[in-house]
């Protein structure tokens, strides 16, 4: 096994493990945390098609590593706005739940006739 | 998929650049001067916006010049291309006045009155307003799959703020939930960028239509970019997130988020399956797109129906509207698959898009103008409406036969055009679904509108009268969306729709007016009394029960559908069945 497939093994362990957390977490800021494994993973898999790129005879394709770093970017300013928005639930509300509102009509009035 | 005209700037390609950039700088712009002058920065924003996209329609799509601009002069695949076809020139378009209308009607909501103190909640509504339509045309224009990832973020992280302006904590929750499965969505989305990456060495569009041909990672990463964009479009198994993110924001709000921000994700799709992998995804993978659709058309409507609120059913008829949306790729993959031309399919479903972005903004205006003026929008409780604000429940009412597709709406020569597509490549059940929409978006519109011009005693009182900017921005809107058939038959050569508009088409639609009433009268929630309806309701109450039974049944499986944990697994389940769907199909 070479170091690309034992990268990218590792990679898919860690989108699958995200996805677990991400499913089936309740809390929004373990699901967040779940969200940026699932991104690690991700990138993980980006680094390891610039390194196979790399075959080419460069010491690694600069374009998915400039790829990367645009969507840590954004995915560093994702988490950013959810642990502001959170904070804010939390302050608002004092819980950090995000299960459906126990809904004043829109479920239960349905039995209306 | 136009010649590829890469390494090349056409002349006035530079309004790409522009329609992207100017409501960035607009944004900028808001945010030093701050609230009291940020609304006319932006109104001056929105108009400098409104002439570039008139500029780009008019080259583009009435002189046919398509228009690109090569980002620093480095070609694809190194550099980025920014391109205009008719599809973007046309959703640039709607978009702006879209937007016009929305700042228009927004001014009595979030304008600061001199004396007042400035708000934060008006400064961001205005410079979210911005920063939604710069990430919308950036999508619009965009030619490789990452730019479209980060424009796409851009909306969303614009988007989700929208949704909570209120600051309530019912909001911010809708807003996180918003957020937080709209990242999976990205996730899933950046992966299938990636993986292509690593197939063809390129993610711009027109180069991956050259090279792409089917393959296990090729089918596995467009299964992942599809499921991606349809949890940030909410079709229908992946909606848990909209309804209560577009009820509860302000109605200004939930106008850009329902009329635009859906169609940006939507957008996308359009291109991954019709410009960029056209040859790869088979006929039968866009049919389980449909049948999304299919289900969004039903579930969403007849959820809609059974709703107190009247902001829940509009957001719930978005649910639908999406669905709609997702109907034209079985009909243009099915056209191309026999050889014939996939045009009039894809002209249909922009038409659609367009013509739902005006009319969905125009209602959710008209809600939020019933909600201010009458103090609840409780759908049982508006009698008296239409006596008091007239001008408002016209507009819903001419927003509702937009959205049933009733001529000369736009919707209309859409599902004209649907309809030949469907006969012409065997795919009939979709003529069923289409119709069935047009039945049950006909029941609601005419079940609110029982309500609003039921009589009250003396006359409704009213908190405020709804203000005149606001009741005429969204008529306008209502207006463009019913005329835009005509506009669309004149640029649309097509046979179908030569004598679009005859008695014939009249015909239909009071059938659907009268099939939508009868709908109403079996499913509606609360139905308003009417003269010698108890006698009728004695003969026809076990039908009824039997079919308010099958209702709440929809209902319940929609409910259950919104939990978190099943909505995910369903998006996860859905990636494996395209991926099947798409290698089963080769």
């Amino acid at each position: 096994m070479d170091a690309t497939t034992l990268f990218g093994l590792c990679a898919a362990v860690l989108v699958g493990l995200g996805l677990y957390g991400l499913v089936v977490n309740p809390q929004p800021l373990r699901k967040l945390i779940a969200f940026n494994i699932i991104g690690n993973g991700i990138f993980m898999i980006c680094a390891v098609i610039a390194r196979r790129g790399a075959a080419a005879g460069f010491g690694g394709d600069p374009v998915p590593q400039a790829l990367l770093i645009t969507a840590i970017v954004v995915a560093f300013a994702a988490s950013a706005l959810a642990v502001a928005t959170l904070l804010r639930l939390h302050e608002e509300t004092g819980s950090t739940s995000i299960a459906p509102e126990a809904p004043a009509d829109a479920g239960r009035g349905s039995g209306g006739h | 998929m136009p010649a590829h005209t890469a390494d090349m700037t056409t002349p006035g390609g530079l309004l790409l650049v522009l329609a992207v950039l100017v409501p960035v700088l607009g944004l900028l712009a808001g945010l030093v001067v701050g609230g009291r002058q940020a609304r006319s920065v932006v109104l001056l924003t929105i108009a400098l916006g409104l002439a570039i996209a008139l500029a780009v329609a008019r080259e583009v799509l009435f002189r046919s010049n398509p228009l690109a601009y090569v980002l620093g002069g480095w070609a694809p695949p190194l550099g980025i291309i920014l391109q205009a076809d008719g599809l973007s020139a046309a959703m640039m378009l709607a978009a702006a006045v879209v937007v016009a209308g929305i700042a228009v009607y927004a001014g009595g909501n979030f304008g600061t009155a001199r004396g007042e103190p400035e708000s934060r909640r008006s400064l961001s509504f205005w410079l979210l307003l911005l920063a939604v339509w710069g990430g919308l045309n950036l999508v619009f224009v965009t030619r490789d799959l990452f730019t479209g990832y980060v424009a796409l973020e851009m909306l969303t992280f614009a988007a989700v703020p929208l949704v909570c302006l209120d600051g309530s904590g019912e909001t911010i929750r809708a807003a996180l939930r918003y957020l937080l499965f709209a990242l999976l969505g990205s996730m899933l989305y950046l992966l299938g960028v990636f993986l292509l990456y690593g197939t063809y060495g390129t993610v711009d569009m027109a180069l991956l239509a050259a090279r792409a041909g089917p393959g296990l990672t090729t089918m596995a990463a467009i299964a992942l970019l599809t499921l991606g964009l349809l949890a940030k479009t909410a079709l229908f198994p992946l909606h848990l997130w909209l309804p209560p993110a577009h009820s509860g924001a302000p109605p200004a709000a939930s106008a850009i988020l329902s009329g635009l921000v859906v169609k940006g994700s939507w957008f996308l799709v359009v291109r991954v399956w019709l410009d960029v992998f056209p040859g790869v995804v088979p006929v039968s993978a866009a049919q389980l797109l449909a049948a999304c659709g299919a289900a969004a058309i039903l579930a969403g409507n007849v959820v809609a129906l059974r709703q107190q609120r009247l902001k829940l059913l509009v957001a719930y008829s978005t649910v639908a509207q999406i669905g709609y949306l997702f109907v034209m790729f079985p009909l243009a993959a099915g056209l191309a698959g026999l050889g014939l031309d996939a045009a009039p399919a894809r002209s249909a479903g922009l038409l659609q898009a367009m013509s739902h972005a005006l009319a969905k903004a125009a209602m959710f205006m008209a809600a939020g103008l019933i909600y201010k003026s009458v103090g609840h929008d409780r759908i049982a409780e508006l009698a008296g409406c239409a006596r008091a604000m007239p001008l408002t429940v016209l507009t819903f009412a001419l927003a509702g036969i937009a959205l049933m597709g009733l001529p000369p709406s736009g919707a209309y020569v859409a599902k004209k055009l649907f309809f030949d597509a469907a006969a012409a490549s065997g795919q009939e059940w979709l003529e069923f679904v289409l119709n069935a929409g047009a039945f049950l978006t006909a029941s609601y519109t005419i079940l609110v509108l029982a309500h609003a011009l039921r009589p009250v005693g003396g006359r409704l009182l009213l908190k405020a009268p709804p203000s005149r900017a606001g009741e005429l921005s969204a008529l306008v809107l209502a207006l463009a969306s019913l005329l835009l058939g005509f506009v669309a038959t004149g640029m649309i050569p097509h046979a179908s729709l030569s004598g679009a508009f005859t008695l014939a088409g009249l015909a239909a639609a009071l059938v659907v007016l009268a099939v939508g009433a009868v709908v109403a009268a079996a499913l509606g929630l609360q139905l308003p009394p009417v003269a010698g309806g108890s006698a009728l309701a004695g003969l026809l109450g076990p039908l009824r029960r039997l079919t308010v039974a099958a209702g709440v049944l929809v209902v319940r499986v929609d409910g259950g559908l919104r939990h978190w944990p099943v909505a995910s697994i369903t998006l996860l389940v859905l990636v494996l069945g395209f991926a099947a769907a798409i290698v089963n199909g080769h």
